[in-house]
């Protein structure tokens, strides 16, 4: 069927529910009212004793996930917000990240947590930012970013059946902005593995999220060769493809709309610096947020990674 | 319309054995003798544990530890009443539940020395592994309840943490998800009335930590912690209550006669004249009187008993020491059940 990203998520989650009854959802306001984007909506007519509408608090809903992992379950829990992330960050790098290495194996938690993510929707404060740098950064999280209804349906099953605990972030820019086929029958995309878009011999372009989509835009009409990665997996990370890319191209541009400073980017470059060095032709240059909080609607375009930036960026890069 | 009383809130307070070893026979639980003597043994086990620990810990043979002198009543009268299918969450001061419950003691000692493998033997106990920041297993232990609910399996789940843990607001959310979910749960507060140099009256302006059940709709009750009849029997009736899907929240009101761990001196923040007052109420010795009235106690039966537990202490501490080192290459297989490529090439640095 033809579906966009809150669909495609939708489908996975009761495809996941009906197949594996382990599987138990909550979070604020996700049963009668589907979520505050819906992604839930129906789930709770559908499997009425496995939605549960919690009290509001982050950090008790990741808290007692842990509680319903530890005893058997798999527990996926919604925060309405990534802002709204920060109380959980305690339960998340303090425990569910660490369990299995504290028990050596006899304790594991096998959540995942999902989250709308990221600006362009012209929100509230704390309604529109790009925190995976915290999640990437902590020992035995895995981090995915979806940038299409297709994947994000085959990314969330796999994060689902896996049994360390995943942050599932969900680009709200892009929730509803296009739908594609995603077929009902079951599929998986593994984690891990980042997806190569489309091939190109001058450039690489590494991006995740809503930003695949305006690097496809933005050099739609390109006079060069551009091969552009979408990463899917943030943690672990696809260093094969990137190095793969990299030392063909000898040029690379990364976008993400994180803040600049400690984003995905520079772990990147780190990496290109310790595997491709010699392939590189010029510097890696990176299209991100800026070191600042994301600004409220009337500048928030600014802040993002748009077309223009991108195009600046190759030209820049092809031109060194 | 003048103001009207629309709730009323009660704090009950239950002590069984007093000071002088006499107990309230209206409340005293049934316990028979060899129940009685269990406890005992227990208590004086956990004891002789911690003895050995800190010494251990002065001589440079095991890390940071925190004793539990004083709570030994608070820990084992309170797991002696759970079953061995129920399931604990400790914090970090559990000695007598550990070891109530059958933790091999030599990996418990190993965990302490620095050796992360002794947290694998907890679930053989149905234990948790210990948890080091305050107040944060108490979500984990609501999740496992609830979890236990959905199952419709009949055990419990108990959760020990300490007074300064119910600053913290994964105690409140941890209890209000209790009560609205009604799950299975028992709440084991040892209000030992320090929080490292914090004394209890500047953590909360409430009198008690019992009455804080109240704001979650659920049961509380103050507990003489040094009375190890008054914490049996109130954790019993938490116990059934738990099975009826009603959490309790037990405030055991003991003293911590220890420092808070290896690493401060209560001299710095805490008067003799309170300490020697504590040492009056102590648990084993109270115990100890009322076995003596009842005649099932006699110096050469503690002597025997303090020769076998040092002796088996010993013994465990050798076990602990021999130990082999774990391998470097353990320090990245553990973060993912399958090594990421970019720890294969950190286990390989390690080899």
């Amino acid at each position: 069927m033809k579906a966009n990203l809150v669909q495609a998520i939708n489908m996975a989650l009761s495809q996941e529910m009906a197949k594996d009854k382990s599987i138990i959802l909550l979070g604020e306001d996700i049963g009668i009212n589907g979520g505050v984007f819906r992604v839930t909506e129906g789930l709770i007519q559908r499997f009425p004793n496995r939605v549960f509408d919690t009290p509001l608090a982050e950090s008790g809903i990741v808290g007692t996930s842990i509680g319903l992992a530890l005893n058997g379950f798999k527990p996926i829990a919604e925060i309405q917000f990534e802002g709204f992330l920060m109380p959980a960050l305690d339960q998340l790098i303090s425990h569910a990240s660490r369990i299995r290495n504290r028990s050596r194996g006899s304790f594991i938690v096998p959540l995942v947590v999902r989250s709308p993510f990221g600006g362009g929707i012209h929100a509230l404060e704390h309604h529109s930012d790009s925190p995976e740098t915290y999640f990437i950064h902590a020992p035995g999280l895995k981090v995915v970013i979806p940038s299409r209804p297709y994947d994000a349906k085959g990314l969330l099953i796999s994060a689902i059946r896996d049994p360390d605990p995943v942050i599932f972030f969900e680009p709200k820019k892009i929730y509803r902005a296009f739908k594609e086929e995603v077929p009902e029958k079951e599929y998986i995309i593994p984690l891990g593995k980042a997806n190569t878009i489309k091939q190109g011999d001058d450039l690489t372009i590494i991006t995740y999220g809503a930003w695949v989509r305006e690097t496809l835009k933005a050099i739609e009409d390109s006079k060069y060769s551009i091969e552009v990665i979408d990463l899917r997996t943030l943690k672990p990370l696809d260093v094969k493809t990137i190095i793969n890319s990299v030392s063909r191209t000898g040029k690379c541009i990364i976008v993400h709309e994180a803040p600049k400073t400690l984003g995905l980017a520079s772990e990147i470059i780190a990496i290109i610096n310790e595997k491709a060095l010699l392939s590189l032709e010029a510097p890696v240059i990176r299209v991100t947020g800026y070191d600042s909080v994301v600004p409220l609607p009337k500048l928030e375009d600014y802040y993002m990674p748009n077309v223009e930036r991108i195009k600046k960026a190759i030209d820049k890069v092809m031109n060194f | 319309m003048p103001k009207k009383i629309i709730q009323k809130f009660n704090i009950e307070y239950l002590s069984i054995l007093d000071e002088k070893g006499k107990v309230d026979s209206r409340l005293m639980p049934k316990l028979n003798n060899d129940d009685i003597k269990k406890m005992f043994e227990l208590m004086k086990l956990t004891r002789i544990f911690d003895e050995k620990a800190l010494k251990l810990q002065r001589e440079g043979r095991l890390g940071t530890y925190a004793s539990s002198l004083g709570q030994e009543a608070a820990q084992i009268g309170s797991a002696y009443a759970l079953e061995k299918e129920d399931f604990v969450f400790p914090s970090f001061r559990e000695q007598g539940v550990f070891l109530l419950r059958g933790m091999p003691i030599d990996q418990y000692l190993a965990y302490w020395k620095g050796d992360e493998r002794g947290m694998s033997y907890t679930k053989n106990i149905n234990m948790f592994t210990v948890t080091i920041p305050v107040s944060t297993q108490i979500p984990h232990a609501v999740g496992f309840a609830w979890a236990s609910k959905i199952k419709k399996e009949s055990r419990v789940t108990a959760v020990y943490f300490g007074d300064g843990a119910t600053s913290k607001g994964d105690f409140h959310e941890a209890l209000n998800f209790a009560g609205v979910f009604d799950v299975p749960i028992i709440f084991i507060c040892q209000n030992n009335q320090y929080a490292i140099s914090v004394p209890f009256t500047k953590q909360t302006k409430a009198a008690t930590i019992a009455q804080k059940a109240i704001a979650y709709g659920i049961y509380g009750i103050r507990v003489d912690g040094n009375d190890i009849f008054a914490m049996y029997k109130a954790t019993k009736e938490a116990l059934e209550r738990a099975k009826k899907f009603k959490p309790t929240l037990i405030e055991a009101f003991t003293y911590r006669r220890a420092d808070h761990t290896t690493s401060d001196d209560a001299k710095h923040y805490r008067i003799e004249k309170e300490l020697k007052q504590w040492e009056k109420k102590d648990p084993i010795d109270r115990l100890r009187k009322y076995m003596t009235i009842k005649k099932i106690w006699t110096k050469e039966y503690e002597q025997e008993l303090d020769k076998k537990f040092n002796e088996l202490m010993d013994e465990e501490i050798k076990k602990m020491e021999s130990i082999e080192m774990p391998k470097k290459e353990d320090i990245v297989k553990y973060v993912y059940a399958e090594l990421t490529d970019n720890l294969k090439e950190q286990q390989d640095e390690l080899k």
